[in-house]
């Protein structure tokens, strides 16, 4: 088995990223979940938007494009058409993917195209000095809510399983393993496949939150993250401030979009052998 | 079907679409705005009988965004839009120059600002073609004015894209989009088709941003161990951002401008029109150079000396040529769907004053004034 250096880009490191930043635990995931699986790294296309997180592809040893800030899904699709034999993933911020990014993101899920976000959600904007994000909690504090965020965030995985992703997960930073194995069971899902890590950001978000030490950040992650089976059972009371990790949902009713896009290629041909006409 | 030598009566978008098939484009991202919607349509139909692909994306960024990540993946590809779709479009198309991925935008006018009048022809796109992204991107930009025009300016936009690696914009417009005229189509194994260059370097010794006396750097198809990074920050020849590198950025600029330099003759197309010995000029281009053709043929048979240079290629700017044809003219003049966007280009290029002849309100530029104006300017 090879390490998780074997698969970093030699004289890319040290990376940019702040002490106690979760960015650099995710890599470690998707690269072991991909090491595990044995997937043909010339076979991998890691694309991401823009934001700290972004930034992952710089060191990651396979086929990369840095994109424009929310477009990555949009990028991606073009790219998974051209190139269906590649496992095509993006990886997003919460500010890049759910909010300059959401409209595309809700239309990939629709469109059940089989490329795999990885969205890594640290609840606030990082690049860019710690504004509140769509994702960043109620009556949090921000460089752009100083007195307290008085938006409400939204639950990304229940807006990909109302647009139709077939795939839609859950984890941490705190529960890694778990995180691994929800990012593996995305790679081998075929369809779109949403995983959400939560992380933390102790620069942007946990210093304004009196949570400086990533360790009060993981704490958190620990204390408000609830498995699935065991939020089936809540109340919403009970699930108030809460989020459900694991395996959200996982459906095989809806035809993948490139598979799909084939057979339409088949049909247009027969069609114009036939000289047109239905 | 499309064997050996067709003569067609067709629209100046369908002869978009099938110029973009038989320059090679597999994959057409878009969504549908007037006057440019029946490119998006007839894609739609015909993509997938030639084994390519149409996908309907959510809005602009989207398509803008799929189109190059689908050249990325080596596939050919090109997007179809109006006004305010291509003010969409403007921040990708300035990272496709940045990251130099081929890709062709059609851009069939109508007037703006804004929703202006969706159905109505329009030139109001010259300059935000030209600087509608951010910063000190080059591009190149050709205007058909007929049927025909939009066909081989439309292979020309794909070939160009390919070989220079940047974004290349039709601007096209809503006269030249919807008019139907009778077209003679080329047998698609006659035309020259251009590819990108592809690297003969093995991967450990391929820099994506490498580029030799063309400034053109070489593509390399991913997979097969070519693993490679781009992103649009200011890179170095390996892809990777350099964001704090004066030096790298300023390389990075001057090579991207030099590139167009490099190709300019390749990339330049015009027509003229009894230019000879022409002392009346008139400079047009897109569906005002039909006009300007009959108002030049009608001066002509009153015995006024006019002449017509049409440009094909307005971006990068054919100064050269303009100074020449516009040397022994006495007056120039440039008829213009808009309010004088081109004309301060002619001013600046020939050292000499011009005359506008412009109407901004969906109606076309007739040959009737231009023969006025030049008959004004006398
Ligand atoms: C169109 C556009 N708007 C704004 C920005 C500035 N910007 C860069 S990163 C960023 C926020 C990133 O936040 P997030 O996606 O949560 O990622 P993080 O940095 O937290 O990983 C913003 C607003 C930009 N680059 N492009
Ligand atoms: S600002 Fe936050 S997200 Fe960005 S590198 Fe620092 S800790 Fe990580």
């Amino acid at each position: 088995m090879a390490t998780v250096r074997d698969y970093l880009r030699p004289g890319m490191l040290p990376h940019i990223w702040c002490p106690g930043c979760g960015d650099g635990t995710v890599v470690g995931a998707l690269i072991r979940a991909i090491d595990k699986l044995k997937i043909d790294r010339d076979l991998v296309t890691v694309i991401t938007g823009i934001g700290c997180s972004s930034r992952v592809n710089n060191i990651m040893d396979f086929n990369s494009f840095q994109t424009t800030h929310g477009r990555a899904v949009g990028f991606a699709t073009g790219f998974k058409i051209a190139r269906p034999e590649m496992k095509v993933i993006v990886v997003a911020g919460d500010g890049d993917g759910a909010g300059i990014g959401g409209n595309h993101l809700i239309h990939a899920a629709r469109r059940n195209i089989d490329i795999k976000v990885i969205l890594i959600n640290n609840q606030i904007f990082g690049m860019t000095g710690g504004q509140f994000s769509p994702l960043t909690p109620y009556g949090a504090i921000a460089s752009t809510a100083q007195y307290e965020n008085v938006e409400y965030p939204f639950d990304v995985c229940k807006l990909m399983e109302a647009a139709g992703a077939t795939y839609v997960a859950r984890g941490t930073v705190y529960h890694l393993s778990l995180t691994e194995k929800l990012i593996a069971r995305a790679l081998e899902h075929k369809g779109f496949s949403y995983v959400e890590v939560i992380t933390q950001c102790p620069t942007g978000y946990g210093k304004r939150n009196k949570m400086v030490d990533p360790y009060q950040l993981l704490m958190w992650q620990k204390e408000h993250a609830v498995p699935v089976e065991q939020a089936a059972k809540l109340s919403t009371k009970e699930m108030k401030d809460k989020f459900v990790i694991g395996e959200i949902l996982v459906r095989h009713d809806r035809m993948e979009f490139v598979e799909a896009n084939e057979q339409l290629k088949e049909k247009a041909r027969r069609w114009l052998k036939g000289g047109g006409g239905k | 079907m499309n064997k050996g030598k067709q003569v067609r009566f067709m629209q100046g978008n369908e002869a978009v679409v099938e110029a973009g098939i038989t320059a090679g484009v597999r994959f057409f991202a878009g969504y549908p705005i007037t006057p440019a919607s029946e490119i998006a349509e007839l894609m739609s139909i015909r993509m997938p009988q030639v084994g390519g692909t149409y996908v309907q994306m959510e809005d602009e960024l989207a398509s803008m965004a799929a189109v190059i990540g689908a050249s990325m993946g080596s596939v050919k590809a090109m997007t179809a839009t109006s006004g305010p779709g291509f003010s969409l479009m403007q921040e990708n198309l300035g990272y496709a120059s940045m990251v130099e991925i081929p890709c062709v935008i059609v851009n069939v006018m109508r007037v703006g600002p804004a929703s202006g009048m969706p159905t109505h022809p329009s030139q109001g796109d010259v300059m935000q073609s030209r600087w509608g992204t951010h910063g000190d991107h080059p591009v190149v930009v050709l205007s058909p004015s007929n049927v025909k025009e939009a066909f081989d300016l439309t292979i020309e936009a794909v070939n160009i894209s390919e070989m220079v690696r940047v974004p290349v914009v039709l601007l096209s417009d809503a006269i030249v989009g919807h008019i139907r005229e009778r077209v003679e189509l080329p047998d698609p194994a006659s035309v020259k088709l251009i590819e990108r260059k592809r690297t003969s370097l093995p991967p450990s010794e391929y820099k994506p941003f490498a580029a030799g006396d063309d400034c053109a750097p070489e593509f390399a198809d991913r997979g097969n161990g070519y693993r490679y990074h781009m992103c649009s920050n200011v890179h170095n020849e390996w892809g990777f951002p350099a964001d704090s590198g004066h030096e790298i950025a300023d390389r990075l600029m001057r090579r991207l401008h030099k590139k167009i330099e490099v190709f300019q003759d390749r990339v330049t197309y015009y027509k003229t029109f009894e230019v000879e010995d022409a002392e009346y000029m008139v400079v047009a281009y897109g569906c005002v150079a039909r006009s300007a053709k009959d108002a030049v043929k009608a001066l002509r048979s009153e015995g006024i000396k006019a002449g017509l240079l049409q440009l094909q290629t307005i971006w990068p700017f054919p100064a050269g040529i303009v100074r020449k044809f516009c040397a022994g003219a006495k007056k120039i003049i440039v008829p213009e769907m808009n309010m004088g966007q081109l004309i301060n280009e002619v001013r600046l290029a020939s050292g000499r004053d011009a005359a506008g002849v412009n109407r901004a309100d969906g109606i076309a530029v007739s040959p009737k004034q231009i023969i006025e104006k030049v008959k004004a300017v006398k």
